[in-house]
């Protein structure tokens, strides 16, 4: 649960920023965008599994100096990788979403680019693809049961070690009702998130 | 300032030789236009003759490809000229409407005042209560746009226009998408706007409200300014051949 707290905050902020970067207009950000797309190519491509390996075994065992040697550092690094590259495609769903006559209304009155995209199209957008993002999450909450080939016990990790202690399996049916236990109420919520949103946008139309 | 051209005082708006084109569609081929302060000036014409490329163009929304653009007597159209700044005196408002619908009547009507002018949020609300209290929405004002009709919608988009305090407002169709009986209210407001001497250019397919409110009727026809003037001349005694036809289509219609 902690892994998954904390790369989720840091999925968010980075996930969006490559989006942003990457609907940057004009031939100058032609190097940032290209960046942007080679990482989330990158990323995207490379199993899960794969990128805990070579991050959590490789660079520990490159031995440089001020690097942390924490496997759980790693694993929640690699998975914030992988996430950020699927999540912040889900963000350039919903930017590219938004009418571009918002961005014009915007910007008529005088916003910059950067204001126009943080009041009005992001928000927007990030209302829109509130339930994608919330699939990605489901899928972040399952993955973290990788970064116990790291050695870091977590709730699966703890199961495993049950298991081998007794022959009795009922550990691995308790971890999988954990997982259901966190993950089913994440989805209630977001439908009442969407569901307050809509009430508030909406209700009592006139015309 | 470019020499040679002409620096007539008091004139709010000069668009001289302006060209546009989309790919290989000419949309502008060179429109000469200037508005005095205080004057409103309305395009009439076909859909697709040029009238809201040209508004977006004054508003710089769209690069354009040659000429040039004055508004209060400093080129836009320039090299190393500030966008944002100069959008701060020019107003638009859109067919569409194009409120922001995560945000309340006022927080549309204030975002730019805040953001774009820094001003502090109480003196931004302040504005924008007087200004919707003078627009008859003053109950609207936590509504979220959706929650509106489209009269009242069009209303706040004018509102939200206008908090900027600009010198020139530009209207794009500003009722082409409201029901028939919603058109009235936002033209009256339009009314009162010119009687206060805003200057404005509105783009619009009412002939009715043009011949009322304009001081001048320029009728526009692929991608030119093909024949202008005072209303009374150009809807009763219009001179040029495409200028009678699209009238007596628009009469046909019942739309005069």
């Amino acid at each position: 649960m902690k892994i998954f707290l904390i790369a989720e905050v840091f999925i968010l902020v980075f996930a969006l920023a490559v989006a942003v970067l990457r609907s940057l207009p004009g031939p100058v950000f032609f190097p940032v965008r290209a960046l942007a797309v080679v990482y989330v190519d990158l990323f995207r491509g490379i199993p899960t599994i794969l990128v805990i390996y070579i991050l959590g075994f490789g660079v520990p065992a490159l031995g440089l100096p001020g690097v942390p040697v924490d496997p759980l550092f790693w694993g929640i690094v690699s998975l914030v990788l992988v996430y950020s590259a699927y999540v912040s495609e889900v963000y350039r769903a919903g930017i590219d979403s938004v009418h571009p006559s918002q961005a014009a209304a915007a910007r008529s009155l005088g916003l910059t680019h950067g204001q126009a995209l943080r009041f009005v199209v992001i928000p927007q957008a990030v209302r829109r693809v509130i339930p994608p993002l919330l699939n990605d999450f489901i899928g972040l909450q399952k993955d973290t049961a990788l970064v116990a080939l790291l050695g870091v016990v977590e709730a699966f990790r703890q199961s495993q070690i049950d298991v081998a202690g007794n022959f009795n399996y009922t550990p691995y049916i308790a971890t999988a009702i954990i997982f259901i236990a966190l993950t089913i109420p994440m989805a209630r919520f977001t439908d009442w998130l969407i569901a307050r949103d809509k009430r508030r946008q909406q209700a009592g139309r006139l015309a | 300032m470019v020499p040679g051209f002409s620096q007539a005082p008091g004139h709010a708006l000069e668009i001289e030789d302006l060209h546009k084109s989309f790919g290989k569609l000419k949309v502008l081929r060179g429109i000469d236009l200037a508005l005095a302060e205080h004057e409103v000036v309305c395009l009439i014409g076909a859909s697709g003759s040029g009238k809201s490329t040209l508004l977006r163009c004054v508003n710089l929304l769209e690069p354009i490809d040659a000429g040039r653009i004055v508004v209060g007597g400093q080129e836009i159209t320039g090299r190393g000229v500030d966008v944002n700044f100069v959008r701060r005196a020019i107003g638009i408002v859109f067919q569409s409407f194009n409120l922001f619908p995560h945000m309340s009547v006022v927080d549309n009507v204030t975002l730019g005042p805040r953001k774009a002018l820094g001003l502090a949020r109480p003196d931004a609300e302040d504005r924008a209560d007087e200004l919707l209290a003078r627009f008859g929405l003053a109950d609207k004002r936590q509504e979220y746009p959706d929650r509106l009709s489209g009269g009242q919608q069009q209303r706040v988009a004018i509102v939200r226009a206008l908090a900027m305090q600009p010198a020139l407002l530009l209207l794009d169709e500003v009722t082409s998408a409201l029901d028939p009986e919603l058109v009235a209210e936002v033209l009256e407001a339009i009314r009162e706007l010119a009687a206060e001497g805003m200057t404005m250019l509105i783009a619009t397919h009412e002939m009715s409200f043009a011949r009322d409110v304009a001081h001048r009727v320029c009728f526009l026809d692929g991608g030119l300014i093909l024949e202008e003037g005072q209303p009374e001349q150009i809807f009763g005694a219009p001179r040029e051949p495409r200028t009678q036809q699209f009238l007596q289509r628009i009469v046909q219609a019942g739309r005069l």
